[in-house]
């Protein structure tokens, strides 16, 4: 109490508040990520499913994008803020939802690390986004097994959840694809124009 | 304009992890949905039904027959005889079933156990 009095009554005497943190320009790359990928699941939870559980994923696609632009890091905090600011957005959290999320958030990061060492050349976000796809439901029935429904019967949903998977790994991996495409048909843009600034101001 | 985003974007290795991904939901559909998983087993002492147990949960039964007891082992929703006074061990060494329809018998002991599954289905001895 009296330190939040203190910090008050400093705040009065300080009309620049003395709580600023300092936040780097990452901070700010991750913050607009995780606020697109907040959009897209809060987006995605209108659109009807024939069985809870599968969904698109459709904020996968943001994990996707910023693992390949700003790296692992950057991408499991985008992916977990998600996590964590849409439960607390949907009220589930702590609730089993959130902890289905996570495992399957935390599942995906983790083969996502590993799946991005595969070789450029061959290998793009399509296969990152299947593997993503298929760790984050293994994560999932691991919970659902484990926890909330320790049943066997739940063996005859996998075959769903494997076949919702691959469809929309795809699909999100070819999205993915398609926005980075133009990323960086956007970035090839900028150093054309560059040169001609400059040709002009010395001639 | 989808067939000319996936010409664009899918790489030769992305093929390769397509192919795996559909091999491994087929094999899965194939494991998991051939109907024909048992629910239950039915042991049967001296021809009457001793008890009938779910393959949900692990256990150990022991049941009595004119040689001794024999011992069902249910394990990982499969079950088998661990251990029988038969002298030839046949229904032991039979080892785990796991299908609907399977069914070890120790004649000697009239103890016989059978896995059921949602439906019943014919065999060579129930048509």
């Amino acid at each position: 109490m009296s330190g939040k009095e203190q910090a008050e009554s400093a705040g009065a005497d300080l009309p620049c508040s003395s709580l600023l943190l300092d936040t780097t320009a990452e901070d700010h790359h991750i913050a607009r990520m995780a606020a697109v990928a907040l959009g897209l699941t809060i987006l995605e939870s209108a659109i009807p499913s024939p069985l809870p559980g599968v969904k698109p994923g459709l904020a996968n696609i943001v994990t996707l994008i910023v693992l390949a632009r700003y790296g692992w890091r950057a991408a499991a905090w985008v992916s977990l803020l998600r996590v964590l600011a849409g439960s607390l957005l949907f009220g589930n959290f702590l609730a089993p939802g959130f902890f289905l999320s996570l495992s399957g958030a935390l599942c995906s990061l983790v083969v996502l690390g590993l799946a991005r060492h595969l070789p450029v050349r061959w290998f793009g976000p399509v296969s990152h986004s299947i593997h993503a796809a298929f760790a984050h439901i293994a994560g999932q029935m691991l919970v659902v097994y484990f926890w909330l429904i320790p049943h066997t019967g739940i063996a005859y949903l996998i075959p769903i959840f494997a076949a919702a998977a691959l469809l929309f790994g795809t699909v999100n991996g070819l999205i993915a694809a398609r926005f980075m495409d133009s990323e960086t048909v956007a970035e090839n843009r900028k150093p054309i124009r560059r040169p001609q600034k400059s040709y002009g101001s010395p001639g | 304009m989808i067939y000319k985003l996936a010409m664009q974007h899918i790489k030769p290795g992305d093929w390769l992890t397509l192919l795996l991904g559909g091999t491994l939901v087929v094999a899965l559909t194939l494991k998991l949905w051939n109907g024909d998983l048992a629910d239950k087993a039915i042991i049967r002492s001296g021809g009457k039904i001793f008890r009938e147990v779910s393959l949900s949960r692990d256990q150990k039964i022991e049941v009595p027959g004119p040689l001794g007891i024999s011992i069902v082992s249910i394990r990982d929703r499969k079950a088998r005889i661990a251990s029988d006074p038969s002298p030839r061990q046949y229904c032991v060494r039979q080892g785990w079933l796991q299908q609907a329809g399977e069914i070890a018998i120790c004649l000697p002991n009239q103890v016989s156990v059978e896995l059921a599954g949602s439906r019943s289905k014919y065999d060579s001895l129930n048509y």
